[in-house]
Formats: C-alpha cells, structure tokens, sequence
C-alpha cells in the first residue's frame, strides 16, 4: 500500500507508462460507449445502429493488440514492484475489456435479430441490468483511473446485485417462455442477450479485482458473495 | 598548409604546431648527439686499452704497464657489500611503511626524510661516514667504511621502491589474504611480496648501477689502494677513484686506463639498467 | 414408421472396447516453491554502529541473516551495505579509525568483542570481492594457500581439498588438468570462480559476497548466479549487488539500506513485488532521485 509520487529517473518509462493507461482508458470509454449503444438498440431495434456497433468493435480489438505491443516494451525494462503490478494487470484488464466489447456487439446483433421490442416485463428488468452492467463498468473504469483499491472492492461486491437481477430476469423470462410458446425464440434470444450483460458484470468484476491487484499487490480482497442462483431455476 | 588562408585560426593553430614540432625534434636532436658524442668518444679511446690484461694485472705505478684487477675487485667488493647491507634495510622499512606505516605521521615523517637522505649529495654521505668510522676508529680508511657509504645510498632507494611497489598492490589482494585467516606477516611475505617482486628487483639493481659509480664518497672511506688488497679492514681501490686519480694526471698510460675503466663502468651500468627493465613487465601483476 | 431416422437405420454395431490410448499421468508433480520459512539465524546483527574518519555509517542496524539461506544487500551508493558486509568478518579491522560498536551474533558468540580470535571468524567466514584478485600462484597454490596455514593435510589430503573447492566452483572441469599454470592467465570469470573456490576451500559456515559480478560479463555473471544456486544448500550467503534484478534472481531475503539504516528487509518475492516502504518502491522502480 504505497503511493509514489516521483518521476522515474529515465523519462521515457514514465512516458511509455502514460500510453499505456492512456490506451487503456479509451479502450475503456470505447466498450462503455459500445454498451450505451446497444442498450438503446435493445431498447428500440435499429438494424443499421446494430452494424454500426458490430463494426465499431474492431477499433477495441486493435487496441488490445497497441497495449500487449506496449507492455512488452515496457517489459524490457525489467518492471519490479509497483511498475510490475502495473504490466501484469495491463495485460489482464485489456483482456476483459475486449471481452466487454465483444459482448456488447453481441447484444446489438441479437437485438437486431429480435426486430421488435422484448415484452414489457421482460423490458424492465432488462433495462435494470443494462443500467447496473453499465454503471460497473463506468465505476471500474473510474477506479482504474484513480488507483483506488476501495472503489474497485466496491465494484466487486456490487457483483452480487447484479447477478440477482440477473436470477430474476432469467425467471422472468423462463416463465413468460413456459407461458406462451410462440414466444420461445425471442425468449431464447432475450436469455442470451443477459447472459451477455451478466457476463459483462463478471468482467467488470475481474478488473475490479486487478486493480485491487495493481494497487495492493497480492493482499487478498475480502470475501464476497455470489448470486448467481440460475443454476438452481427452472 | 593544406590550401588556408593564411592568418586564419587554424592556420595560425597548425603553425604553431609546426614550430614546436620542430623546436622539441630539435632539442631531442641536440641532445642525443651529445649523448652519441660521449658515448662515442668513450668507446673508441676506451677500446684502445682495453685488452686481457686490464682484468689480470693491478694498477701501475706512472709511465708502467698495467690494469684494473685490483679496482674491479674493490669496486665489486664494496657494492656486493653496500647491497647486502642496504637492500635488506630498505626493503624491511619500505615493507614497515606500506604495511604498518600507512597514512599515520611517522610514516609521512619517515618518507619525507628518507627522500631528503635520497636527494642528499653523495659527498655528505662519505663525510659522514668519514667521521663515523676513519676519524673515530683511528684514522683508518677501509672498504668497510667505503661499502658503508655505498649503502647510505642504496637505502633511501630501495626505500622509496619497495615502499612504491607494495602500495600499488592492490588493497583487495591484501583483505582477500587476511580474510582467510593468514596473519598479517604471512600475507606480506607470501602474498605481496610475490606480486611486487619485480619492482622491488628492479630498485635493488638501479641502486646498484647508481652505486657502481659513485666516486665521492669512496674519497674519504675506502680511499683507495695501487696495490693488491683483499682486506676489508683497510684501504682498497675502486674503479670510479682510479678514473679520478688517473684521467687527472699527465701519464698517457694512466688516461689509456683511465678511459678503459669508464668503459667498464659505463658497460656494466648498461648491463644493469636493461635487466632490470626486462625484468619489470614481464613478472608485474596482469590487470584485465 | 416410415420416419426413420438415421440411428434407427444404421444397424448395431457391437462396440468393442477400444484401449484408451496411452495418456501421459496429469502433471501433478509442479516442483515445489523453496521452503522459505523457519530457517534459524546464523547471524544477528544487534544495535550496530560503524565510523570511519568520523562519518558515521551504520546506524543502529539490527537485522537477522537465516541459515543456508542468501540474503541480498541493496542500497543506493554510500548507503552503508559494503561496510555492513565487511564487518561480518572483520576486515574493517586493517584500518586504523574504522570502529564499530554494538554486537553481531555468530551462532550466539559476539564477533566483534575483543577475545573472539579474528582467524577463526575468518576460518567461519569467507569473502569474495568485486575485482577477481588471484594470488601470484598457480591455480593449485591459490586454493592450497589458506588450507595449508589452517591445517595440516599430506600431499593426497591437499590434492583431494583442493579439487573438492574447485568442484564447488564449477571450477574443476577447466582448470583440472592445469593446476600448475600461473592463476593469472584465467579469465575473468574464472578467476572470481577461483576466488570462490579459494573462499569456500576452508569450508567456512558464512560466504560474503560482495558485487561478485559486477566487473563481469554477462555470461560469466550467469555461471556465477548459477554458482550461488548451487552453493546455497551448504552455505549462509550474504551478496551485496547494486544490480536489483540480480537480487531479485538469486536471494531468499532482502534487505535495503539507505544512509546507514535498514529500511526494509523481508523475503525477497514479497520484498520486489509489493514492499511494504515508500523509500524501497523508490529505488527499485528506479525513482529515486
């Protein structure tokens, strides 16, 4: 639990470090704007919106490929403590977050797919989740940014509320699928869309816990909860 | 000069050059055929007398034939001598102040005297020794008293090397010997000394090539002898007096001697000079 | 049923058990981590303070060197880790106006008070320093050297205390039918591995090692961290470096010191990837400034 304020003697480390959180960051803010996106295309499908979103993935997946190029110059350095920490969980968090992209594309295309609004209960809790995936997102990225290793143990256990959405929604629509089966194959596509959502919230989760990492080193974070209870519905 | 505008910087620079290349090749020049002039005026009147007899035959009385048995001997007598007592002094103390002594005042003392003792004019030395031993034993001039002097000079001089030559011998050679657990005094003479050899060599063989040729203070000590002596307790003759006595005097047979002694002389410090500089390189410490 | 489906059509084939190919047992055998924990202290190192020409160098030091372990001294320059070393086996004491007080344990005696013999710590005790300095010996007669002072061996005893220091410095395969040869036309990297086999000749409990490699090259400084690997099962080893990857590579423990103090000292993964001082985090990360 250290806070290093000083420069590093050679500049250019200092530098390559800046591009590096730099990418990181627009990586970020790129996955938020991809799920704002399709959160709204679910919300009113838009066919040509959802291309948009699907094609604007590909600028997440170059820069996953900018930050691992970037991380392994700032190997060479031969990182220790802190700065090593900083590499490591780099490499990790692109990792999710190219995830987090890949999802979000997911649900523009299905939403799409679906080419009319999800039934209205149905609606509200899915917009529930996409509020809270989306707010976890926003918050991990705002921790990452701060080094605040409290925030983002917030986020992780924040993880549970919204894997109880999640139980509920799956219910919701499990019942409304039994209820009416003319209704399956939107059902089935509403199912895989909050699988996306819950899965974005897990990889919310996993940078959470590496920017625990980068900033408290192996300390362990204290226990939390899961809730994802799908495995027992039906 | 290369095409330059002449009063330029650089070629104001590069004519300076010019004429100090020139003035220092000059000088260089001027001195080295002094050198060759000596040198050569020593070898070819010195080769005209030089033949067998000069080692079989004793001094000569004027206008006699002869050699320089008897001055080749004193001269050999009395350096062994001045070696054998001087070189084990100098090293000993030179080993005290490098060891032991180290950067404490009485070893700045004891350096700064022993350099004064260096420097100091050989004739003082032989008066010295005059007083000493002539006057105070009974007015007796005498090779041991001449052998005395010589080592009053060999001393200071291998002093100063020995002193030089263990101190560049590197501060780690000697903790790496003491952390193993040798005592002091068995690191200096297993350890340093074998590192530092062929300097300590080297200064033993200059203090014998300078003391082969001191005159002065043979003057008032050994004195000298035209006669066969092999006894050290009384005057005997050395080669660098028997220059003085004959190179001054009207016989021609005396200078013909006088000059095949200078040859001698002037051979055997050669001699010396180049085995002690073939011995420094090539058994020194190899540093990577 | 005219709806057959393709299953119903194909007929039944027995099924013959077919063997299993051959499958390599899962890779349940991961090399254990080195046990770190629990070794007992050979060394301890009680309120040291160190003066030289009236700087004070050491201050207060207290710290715990543990048995058949290597324990890496960090610090920037003139921050005190070369004379900690040198005072584990007293070489300071060549110096007149180098005192230091306090106490440092060995297995429980006090080395540093007046009626510790200083031959038998330096018979406990061994060093190596940063220049390779072979004596003006052959290879035989550098290693035989202290051996002889120390102890009384025939011919074969010293030929076999010989060749088993050389072996301990992965010395004896280049140099085993050359023993006769001044040490000095070795290289540099075999001279300090000569140095090491001179050091570890007497079987002495503690090694010091001090910047071992900083005037080598980077293979030679390879074959000597590999040295250290396998020398450390039989020895205490103590190695100051100023190169922190080299200690991050080779010790157990850690210890940073900066102007005279300890700042920090821990095991050495724990020490590199999160120190618990902002003064440590500094220097390793290459902050300091």
């Amino acid at each position: 639990m250290t806070t290093s304020p000083r420069e590093h003697i050679v500049r250019s480390q200092d530098e390559e470090h800046q591009r590096l959180v730099g990418e990181i960051l627009r990586m970020g803010s790129l996955a938020t704007a991809q799920l704002e996106a399709a959160l709204a295309v679910a919300e009113r499908p838009d066919g040509a919106a959802a291309a948009r979103i699907v094609a604007a993935d590909a600028a997440i997946d170059a820069l996953e490929r900018e930050v691992s190029h970037d991380a392994m110059t700032l190997s060479l350095r031969g990182p220790l403590a802190r700065d090593l920490r900083e590499v490591l969980s780099a490499l990790r968090i692109v990792s999710d977050l190219e995830r987090i992209g890949d999802h979000a594309a997911g649900i523009a295309k299905r939403a799409a797919a679906l080419d009319r609004a999800p039934p209205a209960p149905a609606a509200d809790g899915f917009a529930r989740l996409g509020a809270l995936a989306l707010r976890q997102l926003r918050d991990v990225l705002a921790a990452y940014r701060a080094r605040d290793a409290l925030a983002a143990q917030a986020v992780r256990d924040r993880d549970a509320g919204l894997d109880a959405e999640y139980t509920r929604l799956f219910r919701a629509l499990l019942a409304g699928m039994t209820g009416d089966p003319d209704s399956v194959a939107a059902g089935t596509w509403l199912l895989f869309m909050a699988k996306d959502l819950e899965r974005i919230g897990d990889h919310a989760t996993n940078i959470a816990e590496n920017v625990w990492f980068m900033v408290r080193g192996d300390d362990p974070l204290p226990p939390r909860e899961k809730a994802d209870r799908t495995s027992q519905a039906g | 000069m290369n095409g330059l505008a002449p009063g330029t910087l650089l070629w104001r620079r590069q004519l300076t050059n010019a004429l100090a290349l020139a003035a220092s090749c000059l000088a260089a020049v001027i001195g080295l055929a002094l050198l060759a002039w000596i040198l050569w005026t020593l070898v070819s009147k010195g080769l005209a007398g030089l033949d067998w007899t000069l080692f079989t035959r004793d001094t000569p009385p004027p206008m006699a034939e002869g050699g320089l048995r008897n001055a080749l001997y004193g001269s050999a007598v009395m350096c062994g001598l001045a070696i054998l007592v001087g070189a084990p002094l100098g090293v000993a103390a030179g080993t005290w102040l490098a060891e032991y002594g180290g950067q404490r005042r009485i070893a700045i003392v004891v350096r700064f005297v022993n350099d004064i003792l260096l420097s100091a004019p050989s004739i003082v030395l032989g008066l010295f020794v005059y007083t000493l031993l002539v006057m105070h034993g009974g007015g007796r001039f005498s090779a041991y008293a001449g052998a005395l002097a010589l080592a009053f000079i060999v001393l200071p001089v291998v002093l100063r090397t020995t002193d030089e030559r263990l101190r560049l011998v590197p501060a780690q050679m000697r903790e790496a010997a003491l952390s193993l657990g040798v005592p002091q005094w068995k690191v200096v003479v297993q350890v340093l000394y074998r590192s530092a050899s062929a300097g300590i060599v080297t200064g033993i063989l200059l203090a014998l090539a300078r003391i082969s040729g001191e005159t002065a203070p043979l003057l008032f000590t050994a004195f000298g002898n035209l006669y066969w002596n092999s006894d050290l307790a009384r005057p005997m003759a050395s080669v660098p007096v028997v220059m003085y006595q004959f190179a001054g005097s009207p016989y021609a047979n005396w200078q013909a001697l006088a000059w095949a002694g200078a040859l001698v002389l002037a051979a055997f410090v050669l001699l010396t000079s180049l085995v002690a500089r073939a011995l420094l390189p090539r058994r020194g410490l190899i540093h990577d | 049923m005219t709806d057959m489906t393709l299953l119903d059509r194909t007929p039944a084939m027995p099924l013959d058990p077919v063997p299993a190919p051959a499958m390599p047992p899962l890779a349940t055998a991961v090399p254990d981590r080195p046990a770190q924990a629990d070794a007992p202290v050979k060394l301890a190192v009680r309120g040291l303070d160190f003066h030289y020409r009236g700087f004070h160098a050491l201050k207060g030091v207290d710290m715990e060197i543990p048995e058949k372990r290597v324990t890496a001294l960090i610090g920037p320059s003139g921050c005190g880790k070369s004379t900690l070393l040198r005072v584990f086996n007293r070489i300071y004491a060549l110096y007149p106006g180098q005192v230091a007080t306090g106490s440092v344990l060995l297995d429980g005696e006090d080395i540093l008070g007046p009626r510790y013999p200083l031959n038998r710590l330096r018979g406990k005790v061994g060093m190596v320093f940063q220049k390779p300095v072979p004596f003006p010996m052959t290879i035989y007669e550098n290693v035989a050297y202290a051996i002889r002072h120390h102890e009384r061996l025939d011919k074969a005893g010293l030929d076999a205390r010989v060749e088993e220091a050389l072996r301990q410095a992965a010395l004896w395969d280049e140099v085993g039918d050359k023993l006769g040869q001044s040490a000095l036309g070795l290289s540099g990297g075999q001279q300090q591995r000569l140095c090491i086999a001179r050091a570890v000749a007497l079987r002495p409990e503690v090694l010091l090692l001090d910047e071992p490699t900083s005037a080598l090259d980077p293979i030679s400084t390879g074959r000597i961290e590999q040295l250290i690997d396998d020398l450390r099962s039989r020895y205490t080893i103590v190695i100051v470096t100023h190169n922190m990857q080299q200690a991050a590579r080779v010790s157990d423990f850690t210890a940073f010191m900066y102007l005279g103090e300890l700042v920090e000292h821990g095991p050495t993964a724990q020490l590199f990837s999160n120190p618990s001082k902002p003064q440590t985090e500094a220097y390793i990360t290459g902050r300091f400034g």
